[in-house]
């Protein structure tokens, strides 16, 4: 059965080569920085499950000390010069395309398809996390396609994963780090006293009051946290279900649909949301870390003013 | 009251533009430590969290094959398909790739897109043609909000497409919250009502992308007469 645990140990190999390459590249001055932070992330995906708890989190300490503290260098990966690429892209025309549509395509038939799809009687996918895997799957597949049809060096692929892992550098660890700090919030329970200041201090006697709370409140909380899903249950505690529903008589259904969507408001604003708006940014080489964001703040202020006149117009009525 | 210093260290510290890193770290130790958490205790729960959630960098894995193909000509290629076809600007093209990405996300097919395998290799160079094909000479800063607004339009159809469909996450995460609480919906019921909220999504961001046009004429006028 291919597992999560198969995925990591290719995700391992895959950043444990950026590692050994980033050694041997002269030209980066900090590649010892480079090196221990995708060595080190590439351990994490090789031997976290067998690390105890603690062990994982110095790993951790040490990951956001390396990236935090700008240790970490760009390497000059071997590549081709613009002309040349011109040229490959005339040569080859739309069969570019193929491999990169090939991923999402793999994607979804191997969600869809290989659900049933057995070994024997193991079944060849994890059910549990099918979606992830048919992913892992799918690039794995495309790569190959890609390296038989184009025969690049051997190296070519590795050598090209690691100059964009470094364009992108720290920020690649942030999306999985934000999640960590999610669960020592819930560990914490932040979520139960950001809803006690919202019923406390605001008002909340009216049908409109108690829909404007809860869809700011729900914009505003999911960017803290970047993530919708941990704002949704704190404000439907607090205010969505005893105000909305309960006293005013709310459809239950509009409240919380409309309420997650005022929530994805926020998370268009916040750099908590670090794979929507952080990590675009460093992908696409731009110098201002929050330019998404920037281009996004008037569609996000519009929907949520949209979705506070929604819920109000549809929540008291159906 | 104590456990929220945790989210004050965080807006801080993005407010004075910090490493985020750096930034969630500290948060993380504060949060713990107001909640009475000893510090090993919280360096395991982070290391637990941190390896229990391996599988949202899995998605990295597309590096070596984007890069390949940039290598071989990928995002030229992209560009010289934009630049065949006359009608296009960024605004439209912009505007095409957020109808397909929401529709698609509608259906459950949220993989379709996405920054490292959709936006950085194919969309951004497109939308960076069609400018070019329109303004000539694109100046840098022009060019770097062409990009930004590729990654917002990818974003944004997806966030209010993909609450149609009735597996996605949020969805399932409604329906067992309200369950616990004693109220019985049913996804469609949930995803009905997400069809208003992307109708006004496409209202909105499909108007500001198409006002992008006007925009980057503008600031590429005034960047060109300012040299």
């Amino acid at each position: 059965m291919i597992t999560l645990q198969f995925c990591y140990f290719v995700a391992g190999l895959a950043f444990a080569s950026f590692a050994i390459l980033s050694l041997l590249d002269r030209v980066n001055r900090k590649r010892f920085g480079n090196a221990a932070f995708w060595g080190l992330f590439a351990a994490s995906f090789f031997f976290g499950s067998y690390l105890a708890d603690w062990q994982n989190g110095v790993l951790v300490l040490t990951l956001i000390v390396l990236g935090g503290c700008n240790l970490l260098g760009h390497g000059k990966s071997e590549t081709t010069a613009a002309e040349q690429r011109r040229e490959s892209a005339t040569r080859r025309g739309n069969w570019l395309f193929a491999p990169a549509l090939l991923v999402p395509a793999i994607a979804l038939s191997g969600t869809l398809l290989l659900k049933q799809a057995r070994l024997g009687a193991m079944p060849l996918l994890d059910p549990k996390n099918i979606t992830v895997i048919s992913l892992v799957l799918g690039i794995v597949i495309a790569l190959a396609v890609a390296t038989v049809w184009l025969k690049p060096h051997p190296l070519a692929p590795l050598q090209e994963g690691r100059r964009l892992a470094d364009m992108v550098g720290w920020a690649i660890v942030l999306p999985q780090m934000l999640a960590s700090l999610g669960a020592i919030f819930a560990l914490s329970v932040v979520g139960k006293a950001v809803g006690e200041i919202a019923t406390r201090y605001l008002p909340l006697d009216k049908p409109f009051e108690a829909v404007v709370v809860y869809c700011a409140g729900m914009a505003m909380f999911t960017a803290i946290m970047g993530n919708a899903f941990a704002a949704f249950p704190v404000m439907t505690a607090a205010i969505g279900l005893p105000l909305i529903v309960h006293q005013f008589h709310g459809n239950p259904a509009i409240m919380a649909a409309i309420g997650m969507l005022s929530g994805f408001c926020g998370t268009l604003t916040t750099p908590m949301a670090a794979n929507f708006n952080i990590v675009p940014a460093a992908l696409l080489e731009l110098p201002d870390r929050n330019a998404v964001i920037k281009a996004q703040l008037p569609t996000a202020a519009l929907m949520l003013i949209g979705n506070v006149l929604l819920m109000e117009f549809l929540v008291y009525r159906f | 009251m104590l456990t929220l210093l945790g989210i004050a260290v965080i807006v801080a510290g993005f407010a004075i533009r910090l490493n985020p890193l750096l930034v969630i770290g500290a948060a993380a130790f504060v949060t713990g430590w107001a909640a009475g958490l000893p510090p090993l205790a919280i360096l395991s729960a982070f290391g637990k969290a941190f390896n229990d959630n391996r599988y949202v960098s899995l998605l990295w894995l597309i590096l070596p094959l984007v890069g390949l193909l940039e290598r071989y000509g990928l995002q030229e290629r992209a560009r010289m398909l934009i630049a065949r076809i006359r009608v296009v600007t960024v605004g439209r093209l912009l505007l095409l790739y957020f109808i397909i990405r929401q529709i698609t996300a509608s259906l459950g097919l949220t993989s379709l897109g996405g920054h490292p395998q959709m936006v950085r290799p194919l969309i951004a160079p497109m939308a960076e043609a069609a400018a070019e094909k329109e303004l000539g000479v694109v100046p840098d800063n022009v060019r770097y909000r062409i990009r930004a607004n590729a990654a917002a339009a990818d974003n944004v159809a997806l966030f209010f497409g993909e609450d149609i469909f009735l597996a996605i996450s949020s969805i399932l995460l409604i329906k067992g919250f309200l369950q616990q609480s004693g109220i019985i919906v049913q996804p469609f019921d949930l995803s009905v009502w997400a069809i208003p909220t992307a109708v006004l999504a496409l209202f909105i961001h499909g108007t500001r992308v198409l006002l992008l046009d006007r925009r980057l004429k503008r600031e590429a006028v005034r960047e060109s007469s300012r040299q």
